[in-house]
């Protein structure tokens, strides 16, 4: 790990609201919960002790793909002593369907199953054990038909979760024509299981007159209650939602924590008792959904030096059997088709296919890297048809200057650092060097391959929807000093209750540990959006901000007065209060506020400016900014036997200035490593009754620590973001993820060594880079 | 023959605690969480991610040996004399954290913390391993990975915590008590074996290895087990309940590991770590291969003779030992026979294991002048995967001509397999690489591999005859190997 470079506010000015880092902020301060990680003292839902009573809820899942649900026989697990009820969609109160936008998605499977693993009743018992070992019992009556099982199934029989979006700018087809080099590939990426530490888990108690308290492991408790309301027909008000940790997220507890909690809430609402729900791991693979899997279809026109001319893209992606969030992962992947670079003539088309198979997700990046590893793909394809440096060509294809500022959807580019970013990063990874010495080396070595790629990301932040860019924090003073601070945002591991807590104290004025978060709560902070899109730290932080800073102003005022000075005389800093007049605590400025009626909590509230986007045109600017970053990987290969290693990985990315650069750096770490795991070791494999066969972590195989390469650096870019936002910070959670691009493509260049062979596939298993360098040659066994 | 019924004994932190009794199939992890103690958490309940991670302290040859192993597949029954160390025995008693904690901290080392102490009590082990007086550095990067081979993180990238344990040791030390708690166990020990019944089921916990075979002729029904990190998985995913088990992990004679002859003969209740330690010390070139099966948490529970007479066709040690000619002892109370260990499979996770026979040793020849052993082990994630394919060659040259070679195979077939017709077309045949090539065509003729998810048919097909080349090249010329150059 390198040091960062200090950070510093560029050549603008920041708004004065963020110009000034306090004390707190900006610096690496301990994860708010490392101690009580390393200690286990951190609770996660499984370690709430249960109330007496409490029952464990399991599910029984459909051995089916697709077929008439006619029945089911829960008497052999009924017959088991401690198995207290079956719970069927008959039982649900409310409405049977999730409370989902597109209400497709049934809460229980009833009249027909469409993937294996749906869920179709639940067998509640006095154990977790026993519930697992009794939903085992139950058998299905289910009549097959045919299922749909893969993109082209779905592409062949039109079946779509939604409708196919298109967009277009210029014209692409009359660029190709026009171009003097043209190429068309064919390309498929894998999905991926986000593999949280802890599986799905919620703990459903019921409360006097019709209320509940749910403890659940989500990203998004808002949702949570609203679709626990809308099953049990209640209000939203009846339902509490509450969640202080997640033991890991990644997009994977953005809507799928919902399903977990409403069953746990069913099965309590219809046993009378409070209820545990948590998924085996088996069961949480064979029941949520995942990343989408891509398969890309292209014609591309172009320079003999590179430079595009005109693209038409064709995404289709394996949605699964419902809509879920399909619609803004596909679009995202549709506004990043860019990454980077400057499409002048393009023509996206995104299909949303429907099989029978989990019903895929949000996951870090959210669509973002099935975007940019498209265009990637392509770039590396033109560069070696061309016998150039893929490099060469990504430089030569960046936005820069208009008419090459504005992306395909329509919205200017203000904040393109990419040209330096990864001019500074070819330099400081010594990269044309080493292009040289690894095409020394493989022009040596006829069986072991090196490659080495660098490839940038630019990611978009905000959600799409503009209107989830709200978020809302409660800051709290008690009259001994301390602080509590709650927001809509939760906590997965990415440190943002920590970043909220820096900003909280050093508004304040207080030292660190003054300051706690309480648990995410919908009784708290309403109506949040879900922690998601990278941007919980720019929402939720700025709402922190807001609150405290209103409470500052108040105790700010209320010693102004009392000293007869202006109140901007007034500074609160290291747990003092500083007047003109002189120095108190501020626990005591604190208690003789309240003797004299101060409030000393207050909410706060932040919306995104600028944003707007036309979901019919596809157009308009839904991003407030965007992250940047690039990454320099080396990789070897076995030609013999197509295992592949990463040997060398140098990182430059841009998280304007950093609120606390250890977080920021784990997450670019970690972000990174979940990318390259998508692309080489982690592969979802379906057998052809549409039963996923890697489905837990002795088949699915995530990164060990072995995967991770010594040489392993990590910079941060030195300017802090141009918009106003936190103190000049970005974004961090997803943006890197992109990173792992660099992998696939040096893979892509290793295998590319050996006779031009291009692989098409990822995740880039021993098995398809085996079989990529045998197709076109017969035998590897010079 | 029937043991005494004695409750369950062993020791947390500065007691001992006395369970009267427990159900066959519990699991220390849910016993632990039942007391309470949330620390020690389920990931995957298969051992495979490390979240349950616990440290046992077991007596060895009279000496405290502590180990890192998966709590969530772990018997607790078979904890018994042992001493066991969570998360919540790791920090003083003042609240100080132990220097793995505190490294961890300062390295940030924990994101989402789900996983956190499972890595804790790896680095613990190691931390005790080396000494608390070991000097700041004494861990290298590869021995940090190895430790943690069996702990997963989906949030940090690893960097941080392999940061943790190379820089462990520069904190104030922490020592522990060894003698005290050596002491503490001896005093747990037993020769009479153990009975524990539960309502009608009945844990055997023989002490001896007759006291072992008399309990498998009079239960040949009962589920015979050691370090249960297969039968753990029966137990928490196919939800078998076995009434009766056996358990042979307190039979001291059945891990002796002993040079006799021109063989070592490892006892079948060796734990994977130990008999792969005694395997490297006479075929140094096997440690790359043995440090890759699964991680460090399984090999220190794992046993020998448990991955033969579980009879995988995907268990990497039967091809290493299929190559390198080893036998097996059964013994029953009817006596003792010997059989090569490539006779004893005989299908798919059938053997010719009589109902009252245990495996009892595993008989390995020491290697012979000119002998060259290579193994190799292709699967998605290079380390604590399980094999697509794995290819082991013992093979030695004379003038020449190769006048010695035994493969075995693993993943290619029903069962772990020698490679019969490839080695005709290898013996008497002069040593280059036309050989290798006819030799890989006949190899890749030999078998009828099935696609899984783990790898297709045509792959592990065209791998094991490029392994032959490879095989060629690692010994006739100087092209690197993969993971040498990755390191």
């Amino acid at each position: 790990m390198n040091t960062p470079p200090a950070a510093q506010g560029a050549d603008r000015p920041l708004p004065a609201e963020d110009r000034h880092l306090g004390t707190i902020t900006g610096q690496s301060v301990a994860h708010e919960s490392a101690r009580a990680h390393i200690t286990g003292e951190a609770q996660y839902v499984d370690d709430i002790a249960l109330l007496e009573g409490s029952l464990h809820a399991a599910p029984v899942m459909s051995p089916v793909a697709h077929g008439h649900l006619r029945g089911i026989d829960a008497s052999a697990a009924l017959a088991l002593p401690g198995v207290i009820a079956v719970v069927t969609a008959a039982d649900v109160p409310g409405d049977g369907c999730f409370a989902t936008p597109a209400h497709d998605e049934p809460i229980l499977a009833t009249g027909q199953v469409l993937h294996v693993g749906q869920v179709v009743a639940l067998v509640v018992a006095t154990s977790h054990r026993l519930a697992l070992r009794a939903a085992r019992l139950v058998t299905c009556d289910i009549t097959p038909l045919p299922a749909i099982l893969s993109i082209e199934d779905a592409m062949a029989q039109q079946a779509y979760v939604l409708p196919p979006v298109r967009l277009q700018r210029g014209d692409a087809q009359a660029a190709i024509d026009a171009s003097p080099c043209t190429l068309a590939g064919e390309f498929r990426i894998g999905g991926q299981e986000h593999f949280y530490l802890e599986g799905q888990i919620a703990y459903a108690i019921g409360q006097e007159q019709q209320g509940w308290v749910v403890h659940v492991s989500s990203q998004h408790p808002g949702e949570i209650q609203h679709w626990i309301a809308h099953a049990l027909a209640l209000p939203q008000h009846a339902v509490q939602v509450q969640c202080r940790r997640m033991g890991g997220g990644f997009g994977g507890k953005e809507t799928q924590a919902g399903h977990v909690a409403v069953w746990a809430a069913l099965a309590a609402h219809k046993t009378g008792h409070p209820v545990k729900m948590r998924l085996d791991r088996d069961d949480d693979f064979m029941i949520t959904g995942k990343r989408h899997n891509y398969l890309y279809r292209y014609t591309v026109g172009f320079e003999p030096d590179g430079l595009l001319n005109g693209l038409q893209l064709m995404m289709a992606s394996q949605c699964g059997f419902s809509a879920d969030l399909s619609g803004p992962v596909n679009d995202r992947s549709v506004f990043h088709a860019d990454n980077a670079y400057y499409l002048a003539n393009v023509d996206i088309e995104s299909l949303r296919c429907r099989t029978n198979t989990q019903s895929n997700t949000a996951f870090r990046g959210f669509g973002g890297p099935q975007g940019v590893i498209a265009i990637e793909t392509i770039l590396g394809d033109i560069a070696h048809t061309l016998g150039l440096d893929p490099l060469d060509v990504r430089q030569r294809n960046l936005y820069g200057e208009a008419p090459r500022n504005v992306t395909h959807y329509g919205m200017e580019l203000e904040d393109n650092i990419a040209p330096q970013l990864i001019a500074q990063l070819a330099r400081d990874s010594d990269y044309r060097a080493r292009r040289e010495s690894v095409a020394a080396w493989n022009a040596a070595h006829p069986l072991l391959k090196r490659g080495l790629a660098i490839t940038p990301v630019k990611f978009g932040i905000s959600f799409t929807a503009t209107q989830f860019n709200q978020a809302g924090a409660l800051v709290s003073v008690y009259t001994d000093g301390s602080v509590l601070v709650n927001h809509g945002g939760t906590e997965m591991g990415q440190g943002l209750h920590t970043k909220v807590c820096q900003v909280v104290a050093d508004e304040l004025g207080v030292p660190l540990a003054r300051v706690r978060i309480s648990a995410s709560d919908t009784a708290r902070v309403p109506n949040a959006s879900a922690t998601a899109a990278s941007a919980g730290t720019d929402l939720n932080g700025r709402a922190a901000q807001a609150a405290a800073r209103t409470v500052r102003e108040r105790l700010a005022s209320f010693v102004a007065g009392r000293d007869g000075v202006q109140p901007d005389a007034v500074r609160l800093a290291g747990g003092q209060v500083h007047s003109p007049s002189g120095v108190r605590r501020f626990e005591d400025v604190v208690r003789e506020a309240y003797a004299a009626r101060v409030q000393l909590w207050s909410d706060g509230f932040y919306r995104t400016p600028k944003i707007h986007y036309d979901k019919q045109t596809l157009s308009g600017r839904p991003f407030y900014y965007f992250a940047y970053g690039a990454a320099c990987v080396e990789v070897a290969l076995d030609v013999l036997t197509g295992e592949s290693r990463v040997m060398a990985v140098d990182i430059l990315h841009d998280v304007g200035r950093s609120i606390n650069p250890a977080i920021d750096i784990g997450q670019i770490e970690g972000a990174f490593v979940q990318g390259m795991g998508w692309l080489t070791t982690e592969e979802l494999v379906w057998n052809e009754r549409g039963l996923l066969t890697t489905h837990a972590p002795s088949t699915y195989k995530i990164p060990t620590s072995g995967d991770v390469p010594e040489h392993f650096t990590v910079a941060l870019w030195p300017e802090a973001n141009p918009e106003s936002n936190l103190f000049g910070s970005k974004a961090v959670g997803e943006p890197p993820f992109m990173l792992g691009i660099a992998v696939y493509e040096a893979i892509r260049e290793a295998v590319a060594s050996v006779d031009g062979v291009r692989v098409s596939v990822a995740p880039c298993t021993p098995a398809v880079l085996l079989a990529a360098l045998n197709e076109p040659r017969g035998r590897s066994d010079d | 023959m029937t043991l005494p019924a004695r409750p369950l004994r062993f020791v947390r932190g500065h007691q001992t605690v006395t369970l009267e009794s427990a159900p066959p199939d519990a699991m220390l992890l849910d016993w632990l969480r039942e007391q309470g103690q949330y620390g020690t958490r389920e990931g995957c309940a298969e051992g495979d991610c490390g979240a349950c991670t616990v440290v046992l302290g077991e007596l060895h040859d009279g000496q405290l040996q502590l180990r890192a192993v998966n709590s969530c597949i772990r018997l607790l029954s078979s904890v018994d004399g042992c001493a066991v160390f969570t998360i919540e025995d790791v920090a003083r008693t003042d609240g100080s954290l132990h220097p793995a904690q505190q490294a961890m901290l300062e390295c940030h080392g924990s994101q989402c913390g789900f996983c956190t102490p499972g890595f804790v009590m790896s680095l613990f082990a190691l931390y005790h391993e080396a000494g608390a007086a070991a000097p700041p550095g004494c861990i290298g990067r590869l021995q940090a990975q190895q430790a943690v081979s069996g702990n997963l993180c989906r949030c940090t990238g690893y960097r941080p915590i392999l940061q943790a344990a190379q820089t462990m040791h520069s904190h104030a030390p922490q020592f522990l008590d060894t003698e005290a708690l050596a002491a503490r166990l001896r005093a747990l020990q037993s020769p009479l074996g153990q009975r524990i019944d539960h309502d009608g089921r009945t844990t055997w916990r023989p002490a001896s290895l007759p006291q072992a075979l008399r309990c498998r002729a009079d239960q040949p029904q009962a589920q015979v087990v050691a370090g249960t990190t297969d039968v753990g998985l029966w137990i928490n995913k196919l939800h078998q309940q076995p009434s009766q088990v056996i358990d042979l992990s307190a039979a001291p004679d059945m891990a002796r590991i002993e040079e006799r002859g021109d063989a070592v003969r490892i006892g079948a209740a060796a734990r994977l770590t130990d008999a792969f330690a005694a395997l490297v010390r006479h075929y140094p070139d096997l440690a790359g291969f043995l440090s890759r099966f699964a991680g460090q948490t399984v090999r220190n529970a794992a046993t020998l003779g448990g991955n033969i007479a579980n009879g995988s066709p995907i268990g990497d040690s039967m091809p290493m030992l299929i190559a390198l000619d080893a036998s097996l002892t059964l013994a029953s109370v009817r006596g003792v026979r010997e059989l090569p260990l490539e006779t004893f499979f005989t299908g798919y996770r059938r053997t010719l294991l009589a109902a009252d026979e245990l495996i009892s040793e595993v008989v390995i020849p020491l290697p012979r002048p000119g002998q060259v052993v290579r193994a190799y082990k292709l699967s998605k994630r290079f380390e604590d995967d399980i094999s697509a394919v794995c290819f082991v060659v013992s093979i030695r040259c004379e003038a020449g001509h190769i006048d010695a070679v035994r493969i075995g195979v693993g993943g290619m077939a029903a069962t772990p397999m020698r490679a019969a017709r490839t080695e005709r077309a290898l013996l008497g045949q002069p040593w280059t690489l036309a050989t290798m090539r006819a030799a890989a065509d006949v190899a890749r003729q030999e078998f009828s591999p099935i696609s899984d998810m783990r790898a297709t048919a045509e792959y592990r097909r065209e791998a094991i005859g490029n392994l032959l080349i490879r095989l060629w090249h690692e010994l006739e010329t100087d092209e690197p190997v993969l993971r040498e150059l990755a390191r």
